[in-house]
Parts: C-alpha cells; sequence; structure tokens
C-alpha cells in the first residue's frame, strides 16, 4: 500500500467514524421531531415507526393549549432574556475595561478574586439569597432574576477582558492625550471596537437566562409568572409524562428559538465557545 | 503612590464598582450569611436561632446526605472521564482536515444548545424501558451479542432501575458535550504546525503524535475545561430533578447534593441544615479542584512559560 492509498483508506474510516456519530448525535432530535407528529397510539409502538401514519400537526396547537398561559411564558422569558442581556453586558464591560484597559495597584489581584467567584456553586447561596430578596419583599417577583445582572458576571468578564486586552494600548493614550475622559474612550472607541466580543456575552446571558431553571423555581410562586422552561416543567409533572406527543411538541417549542438564534449566529457562538477554552 | 497612580485607582475603581457591589451583596454576604445560618435552626418564616454546631452534627449522621454525596461523586467520576475522552476523540477526528468539518461541528455542538428541561423532557422518553428509542436501538445489539457468546443480556430499565438510573442521567450529558468539543477543536488548531511536520521527518505514527505532541499541548486546556465540567457535574441539579418529578428516584439513587439541599431549603423549609450542606459541598468543589490542579501540575505544559 503506498503513501497516497494509506490516506485514503484513512480519510474513510475518519469519515465513518464521524458519519456514525453524526447519527448518534442527531437520532434524539428526530425522535423528538418525529414523536411530536405522531398520533397518541403510536408514540409507544413497538417496534418504533420513524414515520407516523399521519402527521398530526394538531399536536402543536394542543400541546400549547395544554401548557397553560403558554404566550405569557413567552413573554416571561423574552422580559427576563432582555433585562439580563442589558443587565449583564453594560456592567460587565464597565468592570472588564477596569479590570484591562486602566492600570491601577493591585488590579491583578482583584481580578484573580473575581474569577475565584466562578467556584462558587449557586445552592451555597441560594438561601441567603432567597432570604435577603424575601426581605425585600421580591419573591414571586422578577426581579430576583434579573437586578444581579446589572451587578456584572465574573465569566463575562473574563471574555470582554480577553477581548479588550487585544486593542492595541496607544489607542486610548492617543485619546487621553486629546484630553478624552475615560469614560468616553468606553463609548466611543472601545465598546464600537467590541462589537463581536459585546455580542459573544450577550448571546451567552441569552442562553443562559432561557434555559434556567432554578432561579425561576425558587423565586417565581405564580404560574403567569413562570418561564417557558418553569412551564413545561409545570405541564410534564401535571399531565405524569403520559402524553409524549404533547411533550415533544412542546419541548421542541422550547428549544427551536435557541437552534434559530444559533444558526443566525454561528460565528460568533463558535468564536466565543474557543475562548473560553483559553485561560491567561 | 504619585498623582497619576492615585487617579488611575480611582477611575479603575469607578469602573469595576458593579462589579465590586455585585461581589458584595452576591457573593462574599451569603457566602458569610449561609456560615451563619448553618449554625442556626432557620425556616425563612421564623427568625434564625443559633444552635451551635448541630447541623454539622446531624449531618455526619445523616445517612440520605452521605447516600447523596456518593451518587454524586459516582456521577462525577464516571461522567467526567467518558465526557473528556469522547469530546477529545470527536474533536481529534474534526481536526483532519477533512471537506465537511463544519457540518460535522455543527451537528455534535446542536445538542448543548437544548436547554436542561427539554433535555430532561426528551430523554425521559428516549429512556423508557419499554418504547424508548435507546432500547429499540439497544434490544438488537444486544440480541446480536447474546446469540454470539450464549449471554442473556437485556436491555435496562434505565431509570426505574436503582443501578442504571445514573447511567441514564450520565448518557443524558454526554449527548451534550459538544462545547467541550468546540473548545477542544480551537486548542488543537492553535497546535505548531511545524512540530507534527518535524515529527513526520522523524517517521513518528499518529499514536506518537497524539501522544507526544498533541496531548501536551492543548493540556492547559484540558486542565482548564475539566476543572469547569467537576464544578458543574458536581452541583448536577435540573435534569434528575425534572426525570424524578423532584423526587430522589429508585432507591435514591437520583438524590445529589444539589437535591437534597434544596429538598431541605425549599420542600422542608430547613433551610439552616440546607446552608450546613451547601458549605460542605463548597469544601468538596474548593479541595477537590485543588487536588486536581495539583495532581495535573506535572502534566500541564504551558508554551509560554
Amino acid at each position: 500500500m503506498n503513501y497516497a492509498q494509506g490516506k485514503r483508506v484513512r480519510n474513510v474510516l475518519i469519515y465513518a467514524l464521524l458519519v456514525l456519530g453524526a447519527i448518534m448525535f442527531l437520532a434524539p432530535f428526530a425522535w423528538m421531531v418525529s414523536t411530536s407528529l405522531k398520533p397518541l397510539n403510536e408514540t409507544m409502538s413497538v417496534p418504533m415507526k420513524w414515520i407516523p401514519s399521519h402527521i398530526e400537526w394538531k399536536n402543536y396547537p394542543d400541546a400549547i393549549r395544554g401548557m397553560g398561559p403558554f404566550w405569557t411564558y413567552v413573554r416571561n422569558t423574552f422580559f427576563l432574556c432582555i433585562m439580563t442581556v442589558l443587565g449583564t453586558t453594560f456592567s460587565s464591560a464597565l468592570a472588564a475595561y477596569g479590570f484591562s484597559r486602566i492600570d491601577w495597584k493591585g488590579r491583578d489581584k482583584v481580578f484573580v478574586l473575581a474569577l475565584a467567584t466562578m467556584m462558587i456553586p449557586f445552592p451555597v447561596i441560594m438561601v441567603p439569597l432567597y432570604s435577603l430578596f424575601k426581605a425585600l419583599g421580591w419573591i414571586g417577583s422578577f426581579k430576583p432574576l434579573w437586578v444581579p445582572a446589572f451587578f456584572a458576571n465574573a465569566f463575562n468578564v473574563f471574555l470582554l477582558r480577553q477581548f479588550f486586552m487585544t486593542i492595541p494600548k496607544d489607542l486610548s493614550e492617543a485619546a487621553r492625550i486629546d484630553g478624552c475622559s475615560e469614560l468616553r474612550i468606553f463609548f466611543q472607541i472601545i465598546m464600537p471596537l467590541s462589537k463581536s466580543a459585546l455580542l459573544v456575552v450577550a448571546l451567552f446571558q441569552f442562553m443562559y437566562t432561557w434555559n434556567d431553571f432554578l432561579g425561576p423555581l425558587i423565586y417565581l410562586t405564580e404560574q403567569d409568572q413562570f418561564t417557558l422552561a418553569l412551564g413545561l416543567k409545570a405541564f410534564q409533572s401535571q399531565q405524569g409524562g403520559t402524553l409524549w406527543h404533547h411533550l415533544m411538541a412542546a419541548s421542541t417549542l422550547v428549544v427551536l428559538p435557541i437552534i434559530v438564534l444559533f444558526f443566525f449566529t454561528q460565528k460568533s457562538f463558535i468564536q466565543g465557545i474557543s475562548t473560553t477554552g483559553t485561560k491567561e | 503612590m504619585t498623582n497619576r497612580e492615585k487617579q488611575n485607582l480611582k477611575i479603575g475603581l469607578l469602573f469595576i464598582s458593579p462589579w465590586v457591589i455585585g461581589f458584595c451583596l452576591l457573593n462574599v454576604y451569603p457566602l458569610c450569611a449561609s456560615f451563619y445560618y448553618s449554625l442556626c435552626n432557620f425556616s425563612v418564616l421564623s427568625p434564625a436561632v443559633y444552635i451551635g454546631g448541630l447541623n454539622y452534627k446531624d449531618l455526619f449522621t445523616d445517612e440520605i446526605f452521605w447516600k447523596a454525596v456518593s451518587n454524586t461523586f459516582y456521577f462525577s467520576a464516571v461522567s467526567i472521564p467518558v465526557g473528556i475522552l469522547t469530546s477529545l476523540s470527536i474533536a481529534i477526528l474534526l481536526n483532519f482536515n477533512l471537506r465537511g468539518r463544519g457540518i460535522f461541528r455543527t451537528i455534535f455542538f446542536l445538542p448543548s444548545l437544548v436547554p436542561m428541561i427539554s433535555l430532561a423532557v426528551l430523554w425521559l422518553t428516549m429512556l423508557n424501558g419499554q418504547s424508548g428509542m435507546v432500547n429499540l436501538v439497544l434490544h438488537p445489539v444486544l440480541d446480536l451479542l447474546n446469540s454470539l457468546f450464549g449471554t442473556n443480556m437485556r436491555p435496562p430499565n434505565w431509570l426505574q432501575d436503582e443501578r442504571f438510573a445514573k447511567l441514564g442521567i450520565i448518557l443524558t450529558g454526554l449527548w451534550g458535550v459538544g462545547n467541550a468539543v468546540v473548545i477542544y477543536l480551537a486548542g488543537l488548531q492553535d497546535v505548531p504546525r511545524h512540530l507534527y511536520e518535524s515529527a513526520d521527518l522523524d517517521g513518528a505514527n499518529f499514536w506518537h503524535k497524539t501522544r507526544h505532541i498533541t496531548l501536551p499541548m492543548i493540556s492547559p486546556v484540558i486542565y482548564f475545561n475539566g476543572i469547569m465540567t467537576l464544578i458543574g457535574a458536581l452541583q448536577v441539579f435540573a435534569v434528575p430533578y425534572v426525570m424524578t418529578s423532584g423526587g430522589d428516584g429508585p432507591g435514591r439513587s437520583l438524590l445529589f447534593i444539589a437535591t437534597y439541599i434544596y429538598q431541605n431549603a425549599f420542600d422542608y423549609w430547613n433551610m439552616g441544615y440546607a446552608c450546613a450542606l451547601g458549605l460542605i459541598l463548597f469544601l468538596i468543589i474548593l479541595s477537590l479542584t485543588v487536588l486536581a490542579t495539583r495532581l495535573s501540575e506535572k502534566h500541564i505544559y504551558y508554551a509560554g512559560k
């Protein structure tokens, strides 16, 4: 076997493995969508049918009705997503600027402290936070879920700081010599240059809020405040998990917006996640 | 300190002030309060009453707590290595510069976008013992193995079976390794080409190159990602919580530390005890992180240093 042949065999082997893996990773999606379009009596049939005997579109409106105030869930989820995205992007950018573009004594030590907060597990601080928000009368409102976003999040600060450090120092220096204030440098030079990094932070936060479960579970008390995630959980436990076609339709509805968002912003997503792995 | 330095310090602190306020109110205060509450009898509804170390004493004889600890350790000890191995293998395959690589990367990444709740609801049906997809696929495979080796293996009843419930959750989590795949792939692409070229000249094969170039070069990425996965795994909550409808699974096999903290805090309103449990979880996370750092120190290669 010569070199070219060997290489071809190798490539065929890699493709075979990748295709096998891809099938395994796609199968659950296929199962979800296929089940969501089946009539009830075919959802648990053995052997399973990938293609239902007829496509039951009405599972979707039925699932939406079954979930209760579905459109209220959607509105609540979007409200929280928008507030947390605005809050964390702005406050984390400010903090990241302070941690990267200004030289002050002890800066890097304080930054290590900021990174260390990522190690604090939420279950540890959940009880004091709950009683703090209770004392403020915030339980049963959206405030515990979005107000904290305005106080910068260590992970987002880290991501933005990484990016701000790649912007040449001379830009700020030139502006300073021209008598530009730091706040103006931040708003008019650094922010516009960092659109891609800000987008990454916004996307991550949007995903996080969309997916968050424990927070809403603890702080929200009334059904008309529920987020989509919480609504789906309530739907699942209320009907005992037997109506698979409706459950899968509801799951698809919760997943779909995120997938659509991903396809529109794929490049930023992948770039953002790639930088998460590099620790400086 | 010169005037300039003073000025910088002032402006710097001003910029990080949102973080400083958040750090004090959302990190330092809750941590201290948690420690105080852990020494109290506290139900939120009435003021906390100081009881000393009683919660910690109870904790040591609380069999349910130790069950939760051992479940959490089992889950982490299996899911982390399996996850790293899977994602690293996929990343290495994707790193061969083949056509269609972008499409494959997207396919492997997509499941990691699925919200925890949808993930739990989806896999709850997939892991169903009778008509779930996992067993419908497993059945013919095991039948074939049985006829070949004369064994009598049957697909397990996953979440209904004490011995397999945690493996079911691990399998669910494994579907979401795409995030790590993207991180590793980025790390692999940063490995300088010339290292492989000179290895090729020396006649090194794929395994040699993987062991002596690829793995050492991306060891910082593996380490960092591994620590993050560890911190996450020790807090596993949403998926088993939804899959068991807020319970703890057959024979308490799906009771994890975070689940038990949640139950104590919000089902039994036993918040002092929940805080004690939380601090133990924090200590576990801290010590395992330090341990992992010590163990890996010798094996991590930082190009810059």
